[in-house]
C-alpha cells in the first residue's frame, strides 16, 4: 500500500533521516519505534506532505506522493494522528470532528461517521459540545484520533499515541487502534511503548539515527536480543 | 444627561466603524500573525469605490455597499497574494515592513491618481434628522450603527457556524493540524482576508457618509484607532475588536464633549497604555496557553 524507498530528509543542514525504507501492506499494523530523535515523527511529516524529503520516493497505491501537499494527502485517503494529540482548543469537540471530515465530499455518509467515532469513544459523544481544551489528556488523545478517522482513511498513522497516558487508557487506546485495523484500516503506528506496539503489531521496524536499524514480525523482534535490551527495558 | 445621551448616540455610531475596521485587524493576525497597516487603506479605497458607483452609476445605498465589500474584499486577497503571501515564512518583522509599504503604495498611488484634494461624499440618502427626548439622532447615524452591527451578527455566524469559519480558526490556533485534516492553508488565510477587507470596504462607505468627506489619506488615523481597539479589545478576538471598536468610538466622543477636542486621540493612546498595563493581553485576549 504504502512503499517508501530510499528517504532522505533534512532540516537545515543537519540530515534526520539518512536513507529509510519501509513498506506497509494493506491491512496491516506496522510498528516504528525507536528512542527519542530517532527521526520518527520526521518519517510521518514527510508522508503527511509538510515537509519535503530532500531525496527518495514516497509510492502510496501506485502514486508517487512525494511532491503533494498534504491536503492532497489527506484526499488520497492517508490521514495522521500528530504526536502531541494536537486538537483544535477554542472548537468543540463535534466542530474538531467536523474539520476531521473537512475533506469529505459525501455529506450524506457524514452521520455515520460521527456514530462510528461516538461508538469507539462514546466519552466524545458525552462531551461532544464542550470546547475541546477542557478535555483531559486521555480524552484529548481519543478526540484527535477520531478527528483521524472522520477523513476515512485507508492508512491511519499514529504518532505516540499513549504518551502521557495512564495505563488504563493505554490499553483503552491500543484495543481501539486493534479495531480501527480489524475494520479495515491500515495502521502505522510510531511508539515509544514498544512492548505493546510489538504485540499487536504484524511487523515492526526500529529506526536508530535515522536509519532503519532491524525489521521483522512484531513476535520477532519481541525475541530479539538487541530489541530487548534498547527498548524493552531488558 | 442631554449631552450624555447626545454623545452616547455619537460615540456608538463612529464606534460601530472602528469596530467593523478592527475585525479585519484581529482575524488577520488571528491567522497568520501579522498586523497588516495597509488595512485603514483598503478601507480608503471602499471609500473611494463608493464616491465613484454613487456619482457615477448612481447606485442605492445598499448596492454601494455590497459593492465596495466585494471590490475591498478582492483587493484585500490580491494584497495578500502579492505582498504576503511570498513572505509566509519569513521573519514576520519582513511582513510587517512590506505591509507598511503596501499602505505607502495605496496611499500615494491614491493621491497620483486622484489628487490629495478631500472630495464630498454624495449623499446617497437623505438625511432625517429626530427629535427624541431631546436628542437629536438622525437617520444616518442609525443606519450605520444598524449596518454596522448587523454586519458583525453576519461575521460572527460566518466565523462560528460556518465551515469555512471553522477552518479559519483551526488554522489560526494550529495550521500544522489544520493542514493534516486536509485544510488549505492559501485557501483559508485568502478568506480571512476577503473577510477582513468587505468589513473594511462597508466601514469605508458608512464613514463617508457620517463625515461627508473623503481623501487618499483617511485611512490612516482611524486606521490606527482601529488597529488600537483590537489591540484594547484583545488582538485576535473578534468580539474582543468590537467591544475595543464600540470603547475607542466613545471614548473619543466623549473627549471632545468635555472640551479637549484638540487631545482626543491623545487620550485614546493613552487608554489604550493604561488597559495594556492592567490587562496586556487585551479585555478578550487570552492567556498564551500552549498544551503539548
Ligand atoms: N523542526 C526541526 N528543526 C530542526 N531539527 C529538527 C526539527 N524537528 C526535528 N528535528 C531533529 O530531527 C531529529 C528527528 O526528530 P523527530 O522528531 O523525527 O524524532 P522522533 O523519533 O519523533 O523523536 P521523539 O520520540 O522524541 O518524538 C531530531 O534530532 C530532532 O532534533
Ligand atoms: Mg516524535
Amino acid at each position: 500500500m504504502l512503499d517508501i524507498k530510499d528517504l532522505v530528509v533534512n532540516y537545515g543542514a543537519i540530515q534526520a533521516i539518512k536513507g529509510v525504507s519501509l513498506s506497509i501492506h494493506t491491512g496491516e499494523i506496522v510498528t516504528l519505534i525507536g528512542a527519542n530523535g530517532a527521526g520518527k515523527s520526521t518519517i510521518l511529516q514527510t508522508i503527511s506532505g509538510l515537509i519535503r524529503p530532500v531525496s527518495g520516493e514516497i509510492t502510496y497505491l501506485q502514486h508517487p506522493l512525494q511532491r503533494d501537499a498534504a491536503p492532497k494527502i489527506v484526499r488520497a485517503g492517508i490521514s495522521q494522528v500528530p504526536e502531541g494529540r494536537h486538537i483544535f482548543p477554542g472548537l468543540s469537540v463535534q466542530e474538531n470532528l467536523q474539520m476531521g471530515a473537512f475533506i469529505r465530499k459525501d455529506r450524506q455518509n457524514l452521520a455515520q461517521s460521527y456514530a462510528e467515532v461516538y461508538q469507539y469513544f462514546p466519552v466524545l459523544k458525552q462531551r461532544r459540545y464542550q470546547d475541546a481544551a477542557t478535555l483531559s489528556g486521555g480524552e484529548q488523545q481519543m478526540l484527535a484520533m477520531g478527528r483521524a478517522l472522520m477523513s476515512h482513511p485507508r492508512l491511519m498513522l499514529l504518532d505516540e499515541p499513549s504518551m502521557g497516558l495512564a495505563p488504563i487508557f493505554i490499553n483503552e487506546i491500543f484495543d481501539i487502534i486493534r479495531a480501527i485495523n480489524a475494520a479495515g484500516t491500515t495502521v502505522l503506528l510510531i511508539e515509544q511503548n514498544a512492548n505493546k506496539a510489538l504485540a499487536i503489531a504484524d511487523r515492526g521496524y526500529v529506526l536508530a539515527a535515522g536509519q532503519i536499524k532491524l525489521q521483522g514480525t512484531g513476535q520477532e523482534l519481541l525475541d530479539n536480543q538487541a530489541v530487548q535490551q534498547a527498548y524493552l527495558g531488558g | 444627561m442631554q449631552t450624555f445621551g447626545q454623545q452616547l448616540i455619537n460615540g456608538l455610531s463612529l464606534g460601530s466603524i472602528y469596530a467593523l475596521l478592527a475585525l479585519g485587524y484581529t482575524m488577520v493576525y488571528g491567522i497568520i500573525k501579522l498586523i497588516n497597516f495597509a488595512h485603514g487603506d483598503i478601507y480608503m479605497l471602499g471609500a473611494f469605490w463608493g464616491y465613484y458607483v454613487i456619482n457615477g452609476l448612481h447606485f442605492n445605498f445598499i448596492l454601494t455597499l455590497l459593492s465596495a465589500m466585494i471590490f475591498c474584499a478582492i483587493i484585500g486577497v490580491l494584497i495578500e497574494y502579492f505582498a504576503y503571501r511570498p513572505l509566509r515564512n519569513s521573519p514576520r518583522i519582513t511582513a510587517l515592513i512590506t505591509a507598511i509599504g503596501v499602505s505607502f503604495l495605496l496611499e500615494n498611488g491614491m493621491t497620483y491618481l486622484f489628487s490629495a484634494n478631500a472630495r464630498s461624499f454624495p449623499q446617497v440618502l437623505p438625511t432625517i434628522t429626530y427629535h427624541v427626548l431631546g436628542l437629536r439622532i438622525s437617520n444616518i447615524q442609525l443606519i450605520i450603527l444598524g449596518t454596522a452591527c448587523l454586519l458583525m451578527i453576519l461575521l460572527e455566524l460566518v466565523i462560528k457556524q460556518t465551515k469555512m469559519g471553522k477552518a479559519m480558526r483551526a488554522v489560526a490556533v494550529d495550521p500544522q493540524a489544520a493542514q493534516l485534516v486536509g485544510i488549505n492553508l492559501n485557501h483559508t488565510i485568502s478568506f480571512t482576508f476577503a473577510l477582513g477587507s468587505a468589513m473594511a470596504g462597508a466601514a469605508g462607505v458608512l464613514i463617508g457618509l457620517y463625515y461627508n468627506s473623503i481623501d487618499p489619506l483617511m485611512g490612516m488615523t482611524p486606521g490606527i484607532k482601529a488597529f488600537v481597539a483590537a489591540v484594547i479589545g484583545g488582538i485576535g478576538s473578534v468580539p474582543g475588536a468590537s467591544l475595543g471598536g464600540f470603547l475607542t468610538g466613545l471614548l473619543e466622543t466623549g473627549v471632545q464633549a468635555i472640551g479637549l477636542s484638540a487631545y482626543k486621540d491623545a487620550v485614546v493612546y493613552f487608554v489604550l497604555i493604561v488597559i495594556l498595563l492592567v490587562l496586556p493581553a487585551g479585555i478578550f485576549g487570552k492567556k498564551l496557553k500552549e498544551k503539548v
